[in-house]
């Protein structure tokens, strides 16, 4: 459904967006990462024919928006980053308003209209001005504004941003209900929302893409991935350590905590083939030890994003300093 | 086609909505009719009994005067509101043009401004209760002023994509309306052609809204001023359409 290939965006001098290239297929959700200013809004803009490329192709359904925007926006619902709505209209006033420039009339308007006030839960500020409302329900409303015409794409720019945890949770799972028929892009810097969420995710940082895959595969990235940890009652811990170290497999054992009453270890494996646990297990049972914890780690997306990003971070801090 | 009229409607309602949610709008064409009241009543200014004959020259008189300071007033929100709200960004990735938006926006304002306009028609049964007045001037009159509101809109429009901040924008537009003004306005063309030669002299004052807007008033719709003020209209809008799309480059 989006076909992004080779897109740059300079701002002057400065390299907004350098060469990235990605498709969402309907049924995707594709979530958006990086740290601040590291171009996810301005490739959303970009797709959402807000700001023109300086160089490169983004197809909408097929429609290139360079040269086909009006039908390329058709298919498009976006909410901005910080919902902005016209502060001097009701909260209807502004669905109808959106519902009309889609196209929407009469009857099928205001079927349209009740659909989101329903799904956003807006219902006890139909009639009240945009500008008395509160930040999550500003945000709501011009999330309902973005689905009203029950688009085919949608564009989010950080959809939980200023939501309680209660409306974090439904937002997200109105996201991913809806995943299921469109092609969704949105950004995020929570890292659980993506992995609540997305069946894809992408990292960017200074414009360029350095990470794209499941969020499964994002987190086996991890230097934890695939490592077992153990939690042993009443054993020394470095009796335990030197055992393990003789089974073929394991590659290196690091004694995490160590006290009268337990004693935790994170074992590496030489071989990510999965068999470590069972081969442990069986340790265990063999030399009769009181297992409290057996598992293996699936790895962490923050550590992930940290280790792809911070390097650059890092760079930037001192030269700055 | 059909597609490009409604969606001006849509983005001209919606703009219109907003401007009567508030009571600005109520403000402004009170405002605006005691202003006008006063200045064609004044014994000082208008004199609209000491001149002792039946037409509007009294109330024309002082239009683009007070629409100097009004219509910007009006139009300096256009655009930098849209700016300063983000609502730029949702206007700008709904399914419509450029043009679209700016025409309905514009269209929006000045169907307001012609609205404070025809609430002044208590003043043609004034002077008709009085006297009897050629109608045709008058007509020709109103016609002339809505145009001049419509021109002065325009810059408006213009200046407020400049700029997020509506006090820079009423003020750059305030100053090239009185240019526009000031070009043709008598005492500004008595003390030019002392000095320049008059085929200069008649040049600026061609650029001035003033020769237009009278020529409206002696009850004869020459071509020229209708197109005068539209290609203003036309040039001012088409320079906030690159305004706004530089913004967006940028």
């Amino acid at each position: 459904m989006i076909k992004v290939s080779n897109l740059v965006k300079t701002f002057g001098p400065k390299v907004a967006v350098n060469r990235i290239s990605f498709e969402v297929e309907r049924g995707e959700v594709l979530g958006f990462l990086g740290p601040n200013g590291a171009g996810k809004s301005t490739t959303m803009r970009m797709i959402t024919g807000f700001i023109p490329l300086t160089e490169g192709n983004i197809t909408v359904g097929g429609h290139s928006i360079v040269d086909n925007p009006i039908p390329a926006k058709r298919l498009i619902g976006y909410l901005p980053e910080n919902a902005p709505a016209y502060p001097d209209m009701t909260v209807r006033g502004f669905l109808s308003f959106a519902a009309e420039i889609r196209g929407l009339r009469g009857a099928e308007k205001n079927k349209a209209i009740d659909r989101v006030v329903e799904l956003c839960f807006l219902e006890s500020v139909v009639h009240q001005s945009v500008d008395t409302l509160s930040k999550g329900y500003r945000h709501r409303t011009c999330f309902a504004q973005s689905i009203i015409h029950d688009p085919d794409i949608l564009i989010l720019d950080e959809p939980t941003d200023g939501l309680d945890p209660n409306q974090k949770h439904e937002v997200r799972g109105i996201i991913k209900r809806m995943g299921e028929k469109k092609a969704i892009i949105f950004s995020t810097h929570i890292l659980e929302e993506v992995e609540a969420v997305c069946s894809r995710a992408i990292i960017i940082d200074r414009g360029k893409i350095v990470a794209n895959g499941t969020p499964a595969e994002l987190k086996g990235r991890s230097k934890s991935a695939g490592r077992v940890r153990l939690k042993l009652g009443g054993l020394s811990g470095s009796v335990a350590r030197e055992k393990l170290t003789q089974l073929p497999s394991v590659e290196h054992v690091t004694l995490l905590n160590d006290d009268a009453t337990a004693a935790t270890l994170d074992v590496s494996s030489k071989s990510p083939n999965g068999s470590l646990n069972a081969q442990i297990a069986d340790l265990a049972h063999q030399e009769q030890w009181r297992i409290i914890e057996l598992y293996t780690q699936e790895g962490k997306l923050d550590e992930v994003f940290r280790t792809i990003t911070l390097p650059d971070t890092k760079i930037k801090e001192g030269s700055a300093a | 086609m059909n597609n490009t009229w409604s969606n001006i409607q849509t983005v001209c309602k919606r703009e219109l909505t907003g401007y009567f949610a508030s009571p600005v709008a109520y403000v402004f064409i009170v405002i605006f009719l005691v202003l006008i009241g006063f200045f064609t009543f004044s014994a000082q200014l208008g004199q609209f009994f000491e001149r002792q004959e039946a037409s509007l020259a009294a109330f024309f008189t002082w239009h683009p005067w007070i629409y100097l300071f009004l219509v910007p007033a009006v139009g300096m929100r256009l655009w930098s509101e849209e700016r300063r709200q983000g609502t730029l960004e949702l206007l700008f990735t709904m399914p419509v043009t450029p043009w679209q938006a700016i025409l309905g926006k514009f269209l929006a304002s000045w169907a307001f401004l012609i609205l404070a306009l025809l609430l002044t028609f208590p003043i043609i049964f004034t002077v008709s209760y009085l006297g009897s007045p050629d109608i045709g001037p008058i007509i020709c009159g109103y016609v002339g002023s809505i145009f001049l509101a419509g021109g002065y809109l325009a810059v408006s429009s213009m200046t407020s994509a400049i700029t997020r901040n509506q006090v820079i924008s009423f003020i750059l537009s305030v100053v090239i309306c009185l240019f526009l003004i000031l070009a043709g306005y008598p005492p500004v063309t008595d003390m030019l052609i002392q000095w320049a030669p008059s085929w200069l002299v008649d040049t600026i004052s061609a650029f001035s809204v003033m020769t237009h807007f009278f020529s409206f008033q002696r009850g004869v719709l020459d071509s020229r001023d209708v197109i005068f003020f539209l290609s203003l209209i036309g040039f001012c809008l088409f320079t906030t359409s690159v305004i706004l799309r530089s913004l967006r480059t940028n």
